[in-house]
């Protein structure tokens, strides 16, 4: 995984809230063995009609949003399910960063394993960015290394991220290999439960 | 100060602590299943890795298997996935449920149903219902494949410490309220993110007097109430479960291991992050009517009205669940009516769940207008429940008694609800196209799925014969 410091792209709006994982990727698509592959299926019950052509009512289907890849979504998002799909489906649509007032648990962590970055924003700063996002393109700055979301009509809001994940999202490090590297403690507190 | 439940659940299992970084946790007990699985075992191939314990892994397939002929897959992709974690047992050396085995069944079914599910330990699957172990005094929560493949390799997670929520609920249960109701309503009165971030311990008197079955429906929906995790402290009805099962201790180990399975619970004094108490007699039968388990009302209630609302986002919620749903404002619930049945999945698809609806099935008929389906949790709960004569009952009732799985829970298999219909049904998520693209999910206990079934549409179970003997 390529190590993330800061990102600048385009933001789209989801002003839903509970927006689930079953959403986010239906059960059908979760058959596959690969990780790749998913965007195509992203919301695919909303983003497609019953004829499977596009659903222009959609946000992710209009102009605007064309080549986005920061999602700016609301309250409680990503719960329900623990498919990793979900997050693959982002990633491999374009998504880089998910900026919400609030997320899922095991969402949460997922976007962070796979180098995908969730930005808990206060509610005020999330009616900005979705009234910013609303039937129009928006740009938006992320940095990890400073932990703050800025645009450029002076936006700058700040956000907070466990050092450890700041770490290993900025230096693109696999995690399982930093914890074959505890084998020792690992066998110690093993020995010492028997 | 005294430590809750959770936290010394969390102490013991610390490998490696270090400040700025999250815990280092052991894992006890890794469940695996066909869905989230296959991308794992690929990830430690590409690395050349192994599995670190696999007799401390176990896996079945469950959410893809047919429940009319087991053998015969059609679906070419989901044959490959079975195929796939068949292939990966074998090369890693992990013991495997497979389909045509007694064992298998739903993975939150079978772990405590073989007595792999011990109190005291840490347990996880990339699956989110894998709160259900909780109910043993586990500390049990979903993972993603990327933690699955942590797992597999190392035997441990790196987690942040949640915050600790104790659900209190006391008083005395009314006849034909199930455990289902009891987590429903909590879920109707706080809502699907209260427990965000949290551990819930569920305590009190209402608890304390549920079976380990019951115990189970309701750790099971704790992630409903997004809570990583959802438990119950050991006690002599957790004891006398594990008796006898197959990988659970015996005799005197069990006996030792009770001990200080028991001591577990939560001290006196413990402090918890947020606290709630319930009076269980304010819970009647529930049934949800939208489309995230919260939005869910009495049997004897209505739907809401939108100027009932308390903020804007909740009545956007209200608004699109009803659009979707195909419901009205105000609409009573017992007006609604139903096509499709499904009695099963991890939250209600145990012996006991099965004899409480055939309870309320036994010498009636199924409307015509409905199709209902029984789906046994495991091939054990299958078996044991045929010897009881249960099968009989839904049979002659008009219901069909299918194979073991997950099922219309979740539809990954040919079990789907068709666009537009409305399914009483015991499992725990009512999101949009979960059971079918268009189809409307109202979730209820077995009872009053059964009593659904027989009527066509939501009744109080409490007023159907053979209802008194649902308790």
């Amino acid at each position: 995984m390529a190590g993330l410091t800061t990102f600048r792209g385009k933001a789209a709006g989801m002003d839903r809230v509970n927006v689930d994982t079953d959403q986010i990727i239906p059960k059908q698509f979760l058959k596959r063995i690969e990780k790749t592959g998913f965007g195509q299926y992203l919301f695919y019950d909303w983003r497609f009609k019953q004829d499977g052509s596009p659903n222009p009512d959609f946000e992710l289907n209009r102009p605007e949003n064309e080549g986005v890849s920061i999602l700016v979504a609301n309250e409680n998002f990503g719960c329900g399910s623990s498919r990793e799909h979900a997050p693959w489906a982002l990633l491999d649509y374009g998504f880089k960063v998910i900026i919400a007032p609030s997320f899922a648990d095991i969402f949460h962590q997922n976007c962070l394993k796979n180098g995908m970055l969730p930005v808990v924003l206060k509610e005020q700063e999330i009616k900005y960015l979705l009234d910013k996002t609303k039937n129009q393109s928006h740009e938006l700055t992320v940095s990890i290394e400073s932990k703050t979301v800025t645009d450029a009509d002076g936006f700058s809001a700040s956000f907070e991220i466990h050092p450890y994940w700041q770490n290993m999202l900025m230096n693109g490090w696999d995690e399982i290999e930093l914890t074959l590297q505890m084998e020792d403690s690992i066998k110690k507190y093993e020995e010492s439960v028997q | 100060m005294g430590k809750t439940i959770i936290e010394k659940l969390w102490e013991n299992h610390v490998v490696h602590r270090e400040e700025g970084k999250p815990d280092l946790l052991y894992i006890d007990l890794h469940l695996v299943h066909e869905v989230t699985s296959p991308q794992a075992f690929s990830g430690l191939r590409l690395k050349n890795r192994s599995v670190r314990r696999p007799d401390r892994t176990f896996a079945t397939m469950d959410h893809n298997v047919p429940t009319v002929n087991r053998f015969n897959i059609t679906d070419p992709i989901a044959n490959n996935q079975m195929e796939t974690l068949r292939n990966n047992c074998e090369e890693f050396g992990i013991t495997l449920a497979d389909i045509n085995s007694p064992e298998q069944g739903i993975v939150h079914v079978i772990g405590p149903e073989l007595g792999l599910t011990q109190p005291g330990m840490t347990i996880v699957c990339g699956d989110s219902h894998t709160s259900t172990h909780g109910a043993f005094g586990s500390l049990a929560f979903g993972i993603g494949t990327s933690e699955v493949e942590h797992v597999l390799a190392t035997q441990t997670l790196w987690q942040s410490k949640p915050r600790t929520l104790k659900v209190q609920i006391d008083g005395e249960l009314g006849q034909g309220v199930l455990a289902k109701d009891v987590i429903l309503y909590v879920l109707s009165k706080y809502g699907v993110n209260f427990g965000t971030g949290h551990i819930i311990e569920f305590c009190g008197n209402v608890i304390r007097q549920m079976s380990m079955e019951e115990r189970m429906t309701v750790c099971n929906m704790s992630i409903e109430g997004g809570a990583k995790a959802g438990l119950i402290a050991p006690d002599d009805t957790t004891i006398e479960y594990l008796r006898g099962r197959k990988y659970a201790p015996a005799d005197a180990e069990l006996e030792a291991l009770a001990e200080k399975w028991k001591a577990l619970a939560s001290d006196e004094d413990a402090q918890y992050n947020k606290e709630v108490y319930i009076d269980g007699s304010e819970i009647a039968p529930m049934v949800s009517w939208g489309t995230n388990p919260g939005q869910t009302a009495p049997v004897t209630g209505r739907i809401p009205y939108l100027s009932e609302c308390t903020s804007e986002n909740d009545q956007r919620a209200v608004e699109s669940a009803l659009a979707y749903m195909g419901l009205s404002e105000g609409q009573n619930i017992s007006d609604i009516k139903v096509q499709k049945v499904f009695i099963g999945s991890c939250t209600n698809s145990r012996l006991e769940d099965l004899r409480m609806a055939a309870e309320v099935a036994k010498g009636q008929k199924v409307h015509e207008d409905v199709q209902a389906i029984v789906v046994p949790g495991s091939q054990k709960v299958k078996m044991m429940a045929e010897q009881e004569g249960l099968h009989k009952i839904f049979l002659d009732a008009g219901f069909e008694w299918r194979e073991s799985g997950c099922s219309m829970c979740l539809s990954m298999n040919a079990d789907i609800v068709p666009a537009g219909e409305h399914c009483a049904s015991t499992s725990n998520r009512n999101f949009e196209g979960r059971q079918g693209s268009g189809a409307r999910t109202h979730l209820v206990s077995p009872a009053m799925a059964a009593a659904a079934a027989v009527n066509g549409c939501f009744v109080d179970v409490r007023r159907m014969t053979g209802a008194e003997a649902v308790h």
